[in-house]
């Protein structure tokens, strides 16, 4: 069998100093501000996100000339395992810091990194996503926005679905179609980096199951980018789509969207559960912690500079089965009615964990396209 | 991995594909003991692998242990040859000297329980104890016994002292057996057992031992099934080809991925299991593992798969034997789920997170 590359990795002493300093700074933060059973890591809150940044948590393995911290991979990684169990509100610097930051710093201009990535690091800066398409969900290959070459710089038509925070953030990055479709579904792709505020963009909400206003619409007119804000070069953005992917698909954030409900399922059993509470707890609990430990050998893959996109699809995919399971298992356990509304925290809890769940097998990937990278990496295809 | 941990495996493999084939495989599954396969890996020094060298063992660092194990479970090595290297580890550890020839580790089962009292003729031991593995056929056995005080020692017994009662299989035909223990024994074959055994006697050694096979199984397991999903056509191309199977084999391998994380942490400590709690982790996520890939790997094969043809089963059947010996998951599970809930909810995270000290 082709072996995957998971490989045992204890967490080095500057991570466990690190993560006495985040959950210092984490404590604090919710003595004053935040209700850890209502939000998570794409609960948007600037004033978070800049508190976060000034300790030292934002862009936390760049180079100093851009802001960063220096820090490796495995800071990195305890790092946002402690905002994630903490039920942190990070949902404002999230993406920047976690994939739109690194493409800039690995495939962006120069003018392009010392114009944001200061910024991201500051905490003042939020990016979105624009991959997906009306008519290009799992199969990202077929987008049909379009860029077209201009006096220095390109134009971009088209359209954008499912923008997370597109209505919030100042820039997104926008996979196009540079040059026209071609035998090679995978040419001619560009990303860019579009500012939101530009002439030419119309972002219309959609709201969830939550009634949650999240994810949008975004439509592109005739919207201007300068060159220095492509990644990479042209024709280059399948590559650069896919390397990104790996970096949204292999952290934490992928099987600890919803541990706050675990959390608060053990405070409601209480110290002496049943036999059946403390199986169904038990095997929960195991599940977990294997797969914090395929996530943090990721973490060290990527700080050798790899790029483990078949592991990171393995993550994704048993990570993202572990969140759907989650409520499913909790509901069976106590007799508790979720309500979105009701001041009991359990009952909150379950209920924004059951309305959110349908999306956690979909954002960044779904488990029918995550199978087949991975059917790949078994030598099947 | 140094040096010498890449020639001890490459001769452990060399020796496994020299001496298993599927007659060994199945007269040992008959009851006949492969003597020329035990002789070849005592020879290698194989069940003197975690024995620091100071000791007279092999020195071998119990990550390399681990994968040793997992290869002799890929070949479906029909010996007690991980009991053997956990039991020389146990008793050299308790200032014993290294034991040659087999062993075995007895009781495997929660709730057998072995009595060892001071009389006039010496120290004798009592009891009864289950589905112990090669039970009667090893040349030793080591015992974990309490006395009247709760207070827990090691003892070696030979296995002729020993009444033997019920000559039994487990699932995959290995010999399981019941031990009747009724003895005296002489001073030097009793010592106290390490700290590290006094909770909870050999469970954690032997649930790890267990963990470690079932990788090898699954891996084992995997490979068929990736193979013949490459060569088995119907429909005019082969059955990998078709998205149902390339998704229920890559959720298999989701699982492995997962078994294997779980398991890698016991290799962090020095003798395989001297963490309780990561033992249950290990043990109860690689045996929900265990069962849902050989599922998995069967599906594939189809009707071949159910034969005795084709050598699937040798790796199938070890993973359903594995995953009930020595506590199945829902022991481990429960083990883990009351330790958590005792932690309570906002004790959960940092407990888990944290590294805790080894107990012993
Ligand atoms: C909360 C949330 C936030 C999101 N945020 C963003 C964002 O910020 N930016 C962004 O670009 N996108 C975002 N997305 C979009 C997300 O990436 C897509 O939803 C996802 O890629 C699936 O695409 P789709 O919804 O078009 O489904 P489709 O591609 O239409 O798929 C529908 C179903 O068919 C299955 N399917 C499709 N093709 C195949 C195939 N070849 N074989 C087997 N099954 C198949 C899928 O697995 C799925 O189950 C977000 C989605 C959600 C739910």
């Amino acid at each position: 069998m082709r072996a995957f590359r998971f490989e045992s990795l204890v967490l080095p002493p500057e991570a466990d100093a690190m993560r006495r300093k985040v959950r210092a700074f984490l404590e604090n933060e919710r003595a004053q501000r935040y209700a850890a059973h209502r939000s998570s890591w794409s609960t948007f809150d600037p004033e978070f996100s800049r508190r976060a940044a000034a300790a030292g948590f934002v862009g936390m393995t760049w180079p100093k000339q851009y802001g960063g911290g220096e820090h490796s991979n495995l800071e990195r990684f305890v790092v946002t395992e402690e905002m994630l169990a903490a039920g942190a509100p990070s949902g404002a610097h999230w993406i920047a810091d976690r994939q739109s930051g690194p493409q800039i710093l690995k495939h962006g201009s120069e003018r392009a990194r010392g114009l944001i990535l200061p910024r991201i690091a500051a905490g003042e800066c939020y990016f979105g996503i624009g991959m997906s398409e009306p008519d290009s969900g799992s199969d990202l290959a077929a987008v049909r926005t379009k860029a077209d070459r201009v006096e220095g710089g390109w134009l971009i038509n088209g359209a954008k679905i499912w923008t997370s925070n597109a209505h919030r953030v100042h820039y997104l990055i926008v996979l196009a179609r540079s040059e026209p479709p071609s035998e090679n579904r995978h040419a001619g792709l560009s990303q860019f980096i579009v500012d939101t505020s530009s002439e030419g963009i119309e972002i219309r909400p959609i709201h969830n199951l939550s009634g949650g206003h999240e994810f949008n619409e975004v439509f592109f007119r005739n919207c201007f980018v300068p060159d220095d804000m492509m990644i990479g070069k042209p024709g280059e953005g399948w590559a650069r789509v896919t390397g990104e992917l790996a970096f949204e698909r292999a952290g934490p954030d992928r099987f600890m969207s919803d541990i706050r409900l675990l959390v608060e399922l053990i405070n409601q059993i209480g110290a002496e559960p049943t036999e059946r509470q403390a199986i169904e707890i038990g095997r929960l609990v195991s599940h977990f912690a294997a797969l914090r430990r395929m996530s943090s050998s990721i973490a060290g893959l990527l700080e050798r500079g790899e790029s483990p996109a078949t592991e990171a699809a393995l993550v994704k995919d048993v990570g993202t089965a572990f969140e759907r399971e989650l409520p499913e298992i909790v509901r069976k356990l106590l007799p508790v009615e979720a309500s979105l509304d009701d001041p009991d925290e359990y009952s909150q809890a379950l209920a924004h964990v059951l309305l959110h769940a349908p999306s956690f097998t979909l954002r960044g990937g779904t488990p029918e396209i995550l199978r087949g990278m991975i059917a790949r990496g078994l030598g099947l295809r | 991995m140094d040096d010498m941990s890449a020639i001890v495996f490459e001769q452990a493999d060399r020796l496994f594909k020299q001496h298993i084939s599927k007659d060994v495989l199945s007269a040992a599954e008959g009851g006949t003991w492969p003597s020329a396969l035990w002789e070849a890996v005592a020879d290698a020094g194989l069940p003197l692998a975690l024995v620091p060298e100071g000791a007279g063992g092999v020195g071998l660092q119990a990550a390399d242990v681990a994968q040793l194990i997992r290869r002799t479970a890929y070949y479906s090595v029909p010996l007690p040859l991980a009991e053997t290297m956990i039991a020389n580890r146990l008793w050299t550890d308790g200032g014993g000297d290294v034991l040659s020839g087999s062993v075995t580790l007895a009781p495997v089962n929660p709730r057998d329980h072995l009595i060892i009292e001071q009389s006039r003729d010496g120290v004798v031991l009592r009891g009864t104890v289950h589905h112990v593995p090669w039970g009667g056929q090893t040349d030793t056995v080591l015992v974990f016994a309490r006395d009247g005080d709760g207070k827990g020692f090691l003892a070696l017994v030979q296995s002729h002292q020993v009444l033997v009662n019920g000559r039994r299989r487990n699932v995959a035909y290995e010999p399981r057996a019941e031990l009747q223990f009724d003895l005296a024994l002489p001073p030097g074959n009793v010592r106290p057992a390490p700290k590290y055994l006094q909770a909870n006697g050999l469970m954690a050694f032997g649930a790890a031992i267990r963990a470690q096979q079932m990788i090898g199984g699954m891996e084992r397991c995997l490979d068929h099934a990736l193979t013949y999903a490459n060569e088995r056509v119907q429909f005019g191309r082969p059955i990998g080809k078709f998205q149902a199977i390339q998704h229920m084999l890559a959720v298999a391998a989701g699982h492995f991925a997962a078994a294997c994380a779980a398991v890698d942490a016991l290799s962090e400590s020095e003798r395989l299991a001297d963490d309780e709690f990561t033992v249950a982790i290990a043990k109860a996520r690689c045996g929900e593992a265990a069962g849902q890939v050989a599922a998995a790997c069967h599906q594939a094969h189809g009707a071949m798969g159910f034969t005795q043809e084709h050598p699937l089963h040798f790796a199938s059947r070890r993973l359903w034997a594995w995953r009930d010996e020595w506590g199945a998951e829902t022991y481990w599970q429960e083990k883990i789920g009351r330790l958590i809930c005792a932690k309570g909810g906002e004790g959960f995270w940092p407990f888990l997170a944290d590294p805790r000290p080894l107990t012993g």
